[in-house]
């Protein structure tokens, strides 16, 4: 059983993780965070295996993984 | 539940200034895993350069101290000198480097000065907007090589790594790169083994980290990670050039 | 007190061991090689490094480094390499790391010739490098100045975390004296602001870096504010000024020659005096305006075609008709060349 974090306010969407995720747990947001990006987002979070793809490429440590 | 993944307590929680995508912030963070993995936070100094990284210095929870372009290394130098069990890194990229600051680099290189410079190479100037570095690639189009870097007026891309490997004092270099999980984790081996040596006084040591700059290379987060793979990566190689006291060095490695 | 005879450089060297420097950072060139190459004989003795640097460049961001840690550090070169020290010197007075600099003047502009000379007082005293800064100047005569001068340095630039400069010249550096050394320093300040060694404090940064604006001009504001308090360690040394109807304002080597001046045109009935600033910056510009009722004009002696007769003429104004005197490149003006031009004035 894994949680995944995501810290919107410090994401520039970037989408690396949205790329990199094995398990096609994250998408774009359909909204924006305060610096006008759309933030990266869990769509299928039960899918996710906790494998830290995401925390790994992500440029601005948005993400925490918990077990 | 237990967290497992964080951000390392090294690095502060402030948002960074760099454009979306840019990998310097996963250099950042490997960085300061190595720092707390190894538990140097009160005993690390890192020392800022100028160009894109050039406030990491209030990114990193550790002593910093900020230096002149290309200068990082003499900085290191003064400081390890005063405090040699101290673990003293510079944070620099190809401008810095490899252009106004070639002769520091070397010349601790060539004292064996006992320091780790990480260099973060996208083969262009990113700071002052896109201009041509010392490291861009032939035909690479900047904002000073409008038509592409001319090789017969501007020269070839630099090898400086290999040059600091070439000297006796270095005892460690190594070329990554930040483009996917698996390369992520290797570049943080590498720096942890920099790190490492520099903590048993082996000798100077250096580690380049092929980055990206998409906003410069007028391209998207995630081509840019291809470009650099397909581009960046053919010009130069990752792999280990130097290993350990001695060692030969293995430039070009296929 | 036991006398030893020293070079103005070693002299120079010495001073700065006796002040608890440990740490030297430099490059060859003439005239101010004995500095480096004591330091490299003595610092070993004293648990110090020496490091030849690769470039003045790297010397003086070696002294960055150091000088940040809070250790007493020192780098030394002369005019062209002064030259590349600039952008160094810009950065360790904006980050207010204390260390002291010592310049030993020669013959420029370029390459010029390696005798001494005084033409890089505008490059010392008005700032070199870029940005709004400012250094404590001192200008030592005699070798035992040297010695002084250097040694009071290190805790002028400690107290007021600011880089402080010695600014000698080729003729002072090589000729040797006798002398009494200071004794040396035990106590030193704390410096809480420095990468040290104490692990219960909270993280320091070393930095010239405001890229918000309305910060740098605070910083900028402060360091004005430090530089008004720094003007409080003017230094000026006088010579038969009580009833001079003439002064001669000479720092440096030309104030030795300006002192046997001074005698001959008394021999010839002409009262001239010295007035001999110390510190450079800040610059005595009080003492010699006080001057001005007494007297019919004043001289400026210098090696150079005359920049600190610039600083005399903001001393006291249009009051009074300030001459320059000088030869240049590394040329010594000769007493009875520079007596002629006081006697030409004095005689009218």
């Amino acid at each position: 059983m894994t949680k995944v974090e995501i810290n919107e306010e410090l994401c520039k969407g970037c989408g690396l993780c949205i790329n990199f995720c094995p398990s096609k747990v994250l998408n774009y947001a359909d909204y924006t965070n305060n610096k006008g990006y759309h933030p990266a987002k869990l769509i299928n979070p039960e899918k996710c295996t906790g494998c830290t793809s995401c925390y790994l490429v992500c440029p601005d440590c948005c993400f925490e993984i918990y077990r | 539940m237990k967290k497992v993944i964080v951000k390392p307590k090294v690095l502060h929680n402030i948002p960074w200034h760099y454009c979306p995508g840019c990998t310097h912030g996963i250099v950042h963070r490997l960085i300061a895993e190595v720092i707390d993995e190894m538990d140097l936070q009160k005993d690390a100094v890192g020392v800022a350069s100028v160009g894109c990284s050039c406030f990491n210095y209030d990114y990193f929870d550790i002593d910093m101290s900020a230096a002149a372009h290309g200068r990082a290394p003499a900085v290191a130098t003064g400081i390890k000198r005063v405090q040699p069990g101290r673990l003293v890194f510079t944070y620099q990229g190809d401008g810095d480097l490899c252009a106004i600051g070639t002769a520091e680099a070397i010349h601790a290189a060539v004292r064996g000065e006992n320091i780790t410079i990480i260099f973060y190479n996208n083969g262009i100037y990113g700071m002052t907007g896109g201009q041509m570095a010392p490291t861009s690639l032939p035909d690479m189009k900047t904002t000073t090589s409008p038509y592409g870097r001319n090789v017969q007026e501007t020269g070839f891309p630099i090898k400086m790594t290999e040059m600091l490997a070439l000297q006796e004092g270095c005892v460690y270099a190594e070329r990554t790169k930040v483009s996917n999980p698996a390369s992520i984790n290797k570049t943080k081996k590498a720096i942890r083994k920099a790190f490492e040596l520099q903590l048993s006084r082996a000798g100077f040591t250096i580690v380049e980290i092929l980055g990206t700059c998409p906003t410069n290379w007028g391209l998207d987060p995630l081509q840019a990670i291809k470009w650099m793979e397909e581009k960046l990566e053919k010009q130069y190689p990752t792999g280990i050039l130097k290993n350990s006291k001695g060692d030969s060095v293995i430039c070009d490695k296929k | 007190m036991e006398q030893v005879l020293l070079k103005g450089s070693e002299a120079i060297a010495e001073g700065a061991v006796l002040a608890g420097c440990r740490f030297f950072f430099g490059y060859p060139i003439t005239p101010q090689n004995e500095i480096p190459e004591y330091f490299a004989r003595r610092l070993p003795q004293v648990n110090g490094t020496f490091l030849q640097a690769e470039s003045e460049i790297a010397a003086i961001n070696m002294v960055y480094g150091a000088g940040g840690t809070g250790a007493r550090v020192m780098t030394s070169s002369s005019s062209p390499g002064m030259s590349l020290k600039q952008e160094g010197i810009s950065y360790l007075s904006c980050a207010e790391v204390p260390c002291v600099i010592v310049s030993i003047m020669r013959g420029g502009p370029g390459l010029g010739a390696i005798q001494g000379a005084q033409p890089d007082y505008f490059q010392a005293v008005k700032g070199g490098g870029h940005g709004d800064y400012k250094n404590i100047v001192l200008a030592p005569s005699t070798v035992q100045e040297a010695a002084d001068l250097t040694y009071q340095a290190f805790d002028l630039a400690d107290k007021y975390r600011n880089p402080v400069i010695i600014l000698g010249d080729g003729i002072l550096a090589q000729m040797m004296e006798p002398i009494v050394l200071p004794n040396e320093k035990q106590d030193f300040p704390e410096k809480n602001w420095a990468l040290n060694l104490d692990k219960n404090r909270p993280r320091n940064v070393i930095s010239s870096s405001y890229p918000i604006v309305e910060e740098l001009e605070k910083v900028i504001i402060r360091l004005n504010q430090k530089a008004e308090i720094m003007k409080g360690e003017v230094r000026w040394d006088t010579l038969q000024v009580e009833d001079a109807d003439y002064i001669i304002v000479a720092y440096g080597t030309s104030a030795r020659i300006a002192k046997a001046v001074v005698r001959q045109a008394r021999e010839i009935g002409i009262k001239l005096g010295l007035l001999r600033p110390i510190t450079l910056w800040p610059f005595p510009y009080d003492a010699i305006y006080s001057l001005v009722p007494q007297v019919k004009a004043f001289f400026a002696l210098e090696m150079s075609t005359g920049q600190m007769i610039e600083d005399v003429k903001i001393a006291i104004g249009r009051e009074r008709p300030v001459y320059h005197i000088g030869r240049y490149g590394g040329v010594i003006p000769r007493v009875n060349e520079t007596l002629e031009k006081i006697t030409a004035v004095a005689k009218g």
